[in-house]
């Protein structure tokens, strides 16, 4: 029969901790609404971007004196994995379903004989991939310090990656995060940065058969506004993971709290049973020994 | 006038301004120009400096811009700044104490790359000071 005392010290830890998931989700959701509008708020730039992109490719294709990073180059053996994960944990299966679509991706190119190089954002994506790929990681960024990541702070990192590109480091970039849809669902997603490719969907803007003037010229703009881009679509990824992120910790510490709860319920009436048991026996020695005199 | 110019501002960080306007100057990297409605395409990069709005829903304002594009469809114009702040929002006693402050950090920096972050910074608002 269980221990009274035991019983009673378990119900106590388990509200303990049904206590702090409880904070933890709400702290997550007061930081989850201001994630999501940076993530908002962010948007209409790069989409745009992207616009102003698919307009100014179009006349690019194929030209010779288009710049490396829009067409690439012209090799693909080494490839830089930018992943982009949280600081912290306890949040679900957040930072390993981004970690996985990365591994799924740099087995395969390592199956296929390229070299992988790994760039981690974030301390909870290298703590997953060291275990399997630690030589290939080139560099881990921990934003940990920041409240929240703003554009001035992705600068630095699109910086040494366009250095990294121009000292022939590595011929692909692509960088992985995770979308937000929605408070419960996030989709890793795998997005090529170099190369530049324009997403699809992008409408690009009905000129009514005029022709654009450019200032300056046309590779010139492009030129400046590839590294841009970079930038852009790094601190997108950023935010979206921020927002995830939050999302992903509020519904994974819902979960908990929810457990919690069962667990306490399930405690509680073996404590009332093995009480009532003991009582119940008490009962019965006295009223036997009365019996007996 | 009976025709207005779509108008839209955007930073990385948030969308400034979306509306109907009169007139916009955008300070071209080639050279400053007015955009009016019905204007022909033109895509052009920005230096940085003073965006100004004529006749939009508040009035005219002016917008100091660092760094980006400006691209004028027949839809209307649309400008990607890294940087946007309004003027109406910039203090010059702030503005000319930050300035002193980052002379400080240059002239204190201890290494090469503390000094260059500084005096990025120090130009940055100075750039906007003589904007003003």
């Amino acid at each position: 029969m269980p221990n009274l005392k035991e019983l009673k010290n378990r119900i106590a830890s388990v509200t303990s901790t049904q206590k702090i998931t409880k904070a933890m989700q709400l702290v997550a959701a007061a930081k989850l609404r201001r994630a999501q509008e940076h993530a908002e708020a962010a948007r209409p730039y790069a989409e745009r971007m992207d616009a102003v992109l698919a307009n100014l490719s179009q006349g690019m294709v194929g030209n010779p004196g288009a710049p490396k990073l829009f067409q690439g180059t012209g090799s693909d053996q080494t490839h830089l994995l930018i992943v982009a994960t949280a600081e912290r944990g306890l949040c679900g299966g957040f930072n390993t379903s981004i970690a996985k679509l990365a591994r799924q991706h740099a087995d395969q190119l390592i199956a296929s004989g390229k070299t992988v190089k790994i760039l981690c954002i974030g301390r909870k994506g290298y703590d997953v991939l060291k275990r399997l790929y630690e030589p290939q990681i080139v560099e881990t960024i921990t934003l940990g310090h920041l409240k929240s990541v703003s554009f001035a702070d992705v600068q630095p990192i699109s910086k040494k990656v366009l250095d990294w590109f121009d000292a022939g480091e590595f011929d692909v970039c692509s960088l992985f995060y995770s979308r937000f849809k929605n408070v419960v669902t996030q989709i890793p997603t795998q997005q090529q940065l170099i190369p530049a490719t324009v997403p699809e969907g992008v409408e690009t803007a009905n000129l009514n058969g005029a022709i654009y003037e450019y200032e300056p010229e046309e590779d010139e703009i492009l030129a400046e506004l590839l590294p841009r881009n970079m930038t852009v679509q790094i601190f997108r990824g950023l935010l979206e993971n921020a927002a995830g992120e939050q999302g992903a910790r509020m519904s994974a510490m819902d979960n908990a709290t929810r457990n919690a709860g069962e667990m306490i319920d399930d405690l509680t009436l073996v404590y009332n049973r093995t009480r009532q048991a003991i009582i119940t026996k008490e009962l019965i020695e006295i009223i036997s020994g009365a019996e007996a005199l | 006038m009976a025709e207005k110019l779509n108008f839209d501002l955007v930073s990385p960080d948030r969308l400034l301004m979306s509306e109907e306007v009169d007139m916009v100057l955008v300070p071209g990297s080639e050279g400053d120009f007015g955009v009016l409605p019905a204007h022909a395409p033109v895509m052009s990069t920005l230096k940085p400096g003073v965006l100004e709005v004529t006749g939009g829903a508040e009035g005219s304002s002016r917008i100091f811009v660092r760094g980006g594009f400006a691209e004028v469809t027949p839809q209307g114009l649309t400008v990607l700044a890294e940087e946007a702040i309004p003027l109406a929002e910039l203090d010059v006693a702030k503005l000319d104490q930050s300035i002193q402050d980052a002379e400080e950090d240059v002239a204190d920096a201890k290494d090469d790359q503390t000094r260059d972050a500084a005096q990025l910074t120090l130009d940055h608002l100075r750039q906007i000071r003589e904007s003003l």
